[in-house]
């Protein structure tokens, strides 16, 4: 449990390390997520314990963002003040995602089925 | 808040204000109920216990008047932990990195177009609509799961608070409108549907496509953190075509 999550740690340092070096626009934790990833391949698979605690950690994802949203209080005015925009920003965005990245993977993956 | 309580109280409540015990006992509290209610609602979208912890939460601040800063002192012990999620997340993606290998370029051509038509349309009806460039930044990485969002938003100076309340508003309507697009769009492939709704919609949308079929539950699950590292690498560019 403890190797685990010092793996965890390990990777995000190691990302945030080359994040801040070459200044990348890509957060620290997600280069750590490429370097565990590539990790993974490279060995074949987590250990048990690793599997373990990762997926652990993100039954509890939700929670996690918790402290960050509440942090909306702060942002009541800059909401309001820009609601129309946001209201239909959204909801536009989010259908136009839906529709190309499906009816693209549809078109694409057939072949092999 | 000192004209609702009794002098000894006041100084218990001022005490408490200055430690980081009472927001994250109050943030594992709110959580547990929210998990309750979520429960007992038959986990739906809308109780979705992320939201409710913040909106029960966000609410408490404004009663009883306290910073954010003094409630942020506690909760910061369980943001930290964001980052070795993050990280954790290459764990799911390594075990659908077989069936990834296999579609390799479907599911790349198909998920960056995605997740660009998303960011870019966005910003650009946000821009259009006289949005602040805070807003403008921030709806950028919206369709992205929320730690990998608050962290593209920071990097690229927007709020990540005001991220991580798009992400949910997103993660929301598209739990509730995916279905109906997919039908009237007539995408009817699993694996297309379950990529779609992680790529427009993340892991809230993608736990909708799981209860209807694993192998969407499967490709949502790696388009959450595909679009996550396709987005991080993305958005920095569309922010400097557009000139935002």
């Amino acid at each position: 449990m403890v190797r685990a999550f010092m793996i965890l740690l390990l990777c995000q340092l190691a990302g945030t390390v080359v994040q801040q070096a070459v200044g990348l626009p890509i957060p620290g934790p997600v280069m750590g997520l490429v370097l565990l990833l590539a990790l993974l391949v490279w060995r074949g698979g987590p250990d048990p314990t690793l599997h373990e605690t990762a997926n652990g950690f993100l039954k509890y994802l939700g929670l996690l963002f918790v402290p960050a949203g509440v942090g909306v209080v702060t942002e009541l005015q800059e909401l309001r003040a820009n609601a129309l925009a946001i209201a239909i920003a959204i909801p536009v965005s989010t259908i136009l995602g839906l529709a190309v990245t499906g009816a693209l993977m549809q078109k694409l993956a057939r072949q092999n089925a | 808040m000192h004209k609702l309580l009794p002098l000894p109280f006041f100084h218990v409540w001022a005490y408490l204000q200055t430690q980081p015990l009472l927001g994250l006992t109050a943030t594992l509290c709110t959580w547990e109920i929210a998990c309750l209610i979520d429960a007992r609602a038959g986990h739906k979208a809308i109780s979705n216990p992320t939201v409710l912890s913040i909106i029960l939460l966000a609410a408490a601040l404004l009663i009883t008047r306290t910073p954010y800063a003094a409630y942020f002192n506690g909760a910061q012990y369980v943001h930290f932990l964001l980052g070795p999620a993050t990280v954790a997340l290459a764990i799911p993606m390594h075990a659908n990195f077989d069936t990834i290998k296999r579609n390799f370029a479907a599911i790349i051509i198909s998920l960056t177009a995605g997740s660009v038509a998303a960011a870019a349309s966005a910003m650009l009806i946000a821009r259009a609509l006289g949005a602040s460039h805070q807003v403008i930044i921030s709806l950028g990485p919206k369709s992205v799961t929320t730690p990998i969002a608050m962290g593209i938003a920071q990097n690229l100076g927007g709020q990540p608070p005001l991220t991580a309340v798009f992400v949910m508003i997103t993660g929301i309507f598209g739990t509730l409108i995916c279905t109906s697009i997919f039908r009237l769009a007539r995408i009817k492939d699993w694996r297309a549907q379950g990529l779609a709704a992680g790529t427009a919609a993340h892991g809230l949308a993608t736990s909708q496509m799981l209860r209807l079929s694993q192998t969407a539950g499967a490709f949502g699950g790696l388009a959450i953190g595909l679009n996550g590292i396709i987005t991080a690498l993305a958005l920095p560019l569309l922010v400097q075509i557009f000139g935002l």
